[in-house]
């Protein structure tokens, strides 16, 4: 397959054009940019708060210079605590094409827009000379996370998953699995597959931190309608999402923002570090989905058994419904159906056989359900994280 | 993974828990081993039942692991569910309008 080559060296699927409002106060002006051009690989992303947050930062950065993304236009309030400058200068220092706008200085809204509109026109016409070369499943980091989960979750598409990864990982891709929140009840079982002993404990105490965030905040992962769909416990939809990262070896522990800089297996730790604050780690599934991508994902294998319909900007996500029922009533949101499984129409392996299959497909550049259907969701709200321990990163 | 019967999916040998397969509906026939019981509440696909008597407090095991305990006598084929088996962990929420028997504690 051919991937986009960006000048820091790093190899895309996608060539996108990223427009970021940096406070809530800019980002209608930063939708209105988008609109004309949104079936143009124009996509909005942005941080809703005023205060500066250093994990809202590197989220921003690291979404900017993804390799999928080919340009950025930062649009700005003007008095907004988000540090502007600096975002602009490390995304320009990759290589890529990027500028500001700032509505109080362009003179409103409307002036915004046009401005803003007229840098897209001539950042489209840039990217179309991208160079593009040669590139390999162990080029690819894909990234995986469950949602609207039921308890056929479990049992087809996770499992299917957990094949793909374990296919993908021989092949030399990186591949991640996260929800820390979601692995409570499965750590002893996990830190058994650390890849060097000094990653196990460092595995248990990623999960009991979760554990204990949760606690504190007296409520888990656990969503309503995990219940509806006849799943009971935290640990019992622990286990049920455990099974994605299949089984290979983990080689280890990221945190928002680190991109592996080899393959193998790794779980990013999602939950922020220290005391409680600012609330629930992981609000929505299309936080987590972002945290994956600025990790680097090129793509992300949804799994869902009630049904989500979410896609995301920047990088393509391929739903997997895990549930045969829903799947007919979502079809149209859906790429893979595992509910088969439960129907006796394929194996976990050929549903594992086919999600591989799909991810080549997705990263040559057949759009996925949710990139047809115009999905490009982002959601990064406040966190704190300290810097990843020497031991979770393979020497 | 080896099924005890077509409706239903035992996960692994240890399991006291069946996962249901295809939505049964009151009246359907529950097939467990030997046993035939009526299906006396609609059992959507993913819900559990019980393989044998499950006694209060003993752990409920699926996937071969502990995913909670029982907080009262269950009958082999019984529904089990947020209403007799809770968390070792975190307590489960539910919306408000579903099920009166669970109260989340604070």
């Amino acid at each position: 397959m051919k991937g986009f080559l960006r000048k820091d060296g790093r190899k895309g699927i996608r060539n996108i054009t990223a427009v970021v409002y940096l406070v809530e106060c800019a980002h209608h002006v930063a939708r209105e940019i988008v609109f004309p051009f949104r079936d143009q690989q124009v996509h909005l992303i942005g941080f809703p708060g005023c205060y500066p947050n250093s994990y809202a930062y590197r989220m921003v950065r690291q979404l900017c210079t993804h390799p999928n993304v080919g340009a950025a236009l930062l649009v700005s309030l003007g008095c907004e605590g988000f540090n502007r400058a600096a975002l602009l200068e490390e995304i320009r220092a990759s290589g890529r094409p990027a500028d500001a706008i700032v509505i109080q200085q362009e003179g409103g809204t409307r002036k915004t827009i046009a401005e803003g509109h007229r840098w897209i026109r001539a950042a489209l016409e840039q990217l179309k000379a991208t160079p593009t070369t040669e590139m390999g499943v162990s080029d690819l980091i894909i990234g995986t996370v469950c949602g609207g989960s039921d308890a056929t979750s479990g049992i087809t598409a996770n499992p299917a998953v957990g094949r793909a990864f374990d296919r993908l990982i021989a092949e030399g891709a990186g591949a991640i699995f996260e929800e820390t929140g979601e692995l409570i009840g499965c750590e002893a079982i996990m830190a058994a597959r650390a890849a060097r002993p000094e990653l196990a404990p460092e595995l248990l105490a990623c999960v009991d931190k979760a554990a204990r965030y949760y606690t504190t905040l007296g409520h888990g992962s656990f969503a309503p309608g995990n219940a509806e769909g006849g799943l009971t416990t935290q640990e019992e939809k622990s286990m049920g999402a455990y099974c994605k990262s299949g089984n290979s070896p983990i080689d280890g522990i990221l945190k928002p923002g680190d991109v592996p800089d080899r393959g193998g297996l790794y779980l990013l730790d999602v939950v922020p570090d220290g005391e409680v604050r600012w609330g629930f780690p992981n609000i929505s599934d299309v936080q987590e989905i972002g945290e994956l991508i600025a990790c680097g994902s090129h793509i992300t294998l949804f799994t869902t058994g009630r049904g989500s319909v979410v896609g995301s900007a920047i990088s393509p996500v391929i739903k997997i419904c895990a549930n045969p029922e829903t799947y007919r009533r979502l079809s149209d949101d859906m790429d893979v159906n595992a509910g088969k499984i439960l129907e006796g129409e394929a194996t976990l392996e050929e549903v594992g056989n086919e999600i591989y299959d799909k991810i080549l497909q997705v990263a040559a550049g057949a759009q996925t359900a949710s990139e047809a259907l115009g999905h490009q969701e982002c959601s990064i709200v406040y966190k704190s994280f300290e810097p990843t321990g020497p031991a979770c990163m393979p020497a | 993974m080896n099924t005890s019967s077509p409706q239903l999916l035992r996960l692994h040998e240890a399991d006291n828990v069946l996962t249901v397969l295809s939505t049964l509906e009151p009246g359907d026939a529950l097939h467990l081993g030997q046993t035939v019981l009526t299906v006396d509440k609609r059992l959507p696909i993913g819900h559990k039942v019980a393989a044998r008597p499950i006694a209060a407090g003993e752990k409920i095991c699926k996937y071969g692991v502990p995913i909670g305990s029982a907080v009262c006598a269950i009958a082999e084929g019984e529904h089990v569910h947020t209403h007799n088996i809770k968390s070792d962990y975190l307590p489960t929420f539910e919306r408000e309008n579903q099920h009166s028997y669970f109260q989340p504690t604070p």
